[in-house]
């Protein structure tokens, strides 16, 4: 009965949209064979390694996998600390 | 100039590869185009008995490749379509009993006097389906709008590309109409975004193909069918038509909604 009141008032997606939505996530891992877990170390290495080089927010940085046609690309977006930034300006 | 060399795989098992390739071989054929079907699937043998063509066999491919016959000998010629035929797989053998180097060599002597060769891949990823992708000039993968085949599509036109066989085509097959309007089945769209790869046709889920498929008659030699039309435009798609796709719709109009009222739970 919930789940029929949910879909009266647009509350749950349709079963397909969930379908794809999921598949997308898995054929991206199974394409690339990077699993979520080996994914987070990649990020965790990249953050130490960027960080050797340049202030950065661990926590603002972002690392997607992207699909165009059946190529897989790995975007990382890497904002610089703004704080620090300012710091090492003014000195 | 010799002929094509056409594989039909999936990955996963149950989909519609024999029914694919025993329909799209039998409108080939009814085309007036010299075909051969090989049943590439190994102790698995079910071809034949979806052309049914079961009663006739004495020779089968494993013979042929370890000469026990001449390659002539195990083809069943088609009593309705002349110009199909059909060589059965062993059905007491296993996949090892043949290489890929022999499937590429039995290939290229049947190219030489047909237009057409289509190979009847086994389900999975391991030997029989090497065999069945190493002689192929073009690859169809057939899948239905369920995650689980979408997900081993993508896995069967990822091992295709890897082998230089690529681009696949790809065969949505068993699309039920009114799940997708509903919103509760994926759309050949959806899997068309998530495969990215080039579709040669989409089928309809028609009752229609278990009739025939029972009586052991390509459902392509019933006019009235929409899954059989379909499967006579990915044949000719195939020869390098240009066919518009069908709508997945049954036909609607006054005579296609009377019939419904007439037959409820009908197709």
């Amino acid at each position: 009965m919930s789940s029929f009141l949910d879909r009266l008032f647009g509350r749950e997606s349709k079963s397909a949209q969930t379908a794809k939505e999921r598949m997308k996530l898995v054929l991206i891992h199974d394409r690339t064979d990077l699993s979520p877990a080996a994914m987070e170390a990649l990020k965790d290495d990249l953050i130490a390694v960027i960080s050797r080089y340049i202030e950065i927010d661990p926590a603002a940085v972002r690392i997607d996998m992207t699909q165009e046609g059946r190529e897989q690309r790995l975007i990382a977006d890497i904002p610089l600390s703004p704080v620090r930034r300012r710091r090492m300006g003014q000195t | 100039m010799p002929g094509k060399v056409v594989t039909i795989t999936s990955g996963k098992g149950g989909v519609g590869k024999t029914t694919a390739t025993a329909n799209i071989g039998a409108a080939l054929a009814a085309e007036g185009q010299r075909v051969v079907c090989i049943d590439a699937d190994i102790g698995l043998r079910n071809l034949d008995v979806v052309l049914g063509l079961e009663n006739r066999i004495v020779y089968d491919l494993v013979d042929v490749i370890e000469g026990r016959c001449r390659l002539r000998q195990a083809m069943i010629r088609d009593k309705r379509l002349p110009e199909l035929y059909l060589i059965p797989a062993a059905q007491t053998r296993d996949k090892s009993a043949v290489s890929p180097s022999d499937m590429m060599r039995l290939c290229d002597e049947l190219r030489q006097d047909h237009d057409w060769v289509l190979l009847d891949s086994p389900a999975g990823i391991e030997r029989g389906f090497r065999n069945a992708l190493a002689p192929a000039n073009m690859v169809l993968v057939i899948t239905n709008p369920e995650i689980s085949a979408v997900r081993d599509a993508d896995r069967i036109i990822g091992l295709v590309e890897a082998e230089e066989k690529g681009p696949a085509r790809l065969i949505l097959n068993r699309i039920k109409a009114d799940m997708v309007k509903r919103g509760d089945m994926l759309s050949a769209e959806d899997v068309l975004e998530l495969l990215a790869i080039e579709l040669i046709g989409m089928v309809p889920d028609d009752e229609n193909v278990v009739t025939s498929t029972n009586r052991g008659l390509p459902i392509v030699l019933d006019g009235k069918s929409r899954a059989g039309m379909a499967f006579r435009n990915i044949a000719r798609r195939l020869a390098g038509e240009s066919v518009p796709f069908l709508p997945m719709e049954e036909q609607g109009g006054f005579l296609g909604r009377l019939t419904r009222f007439i037959r409820p739970g009908g197709d």
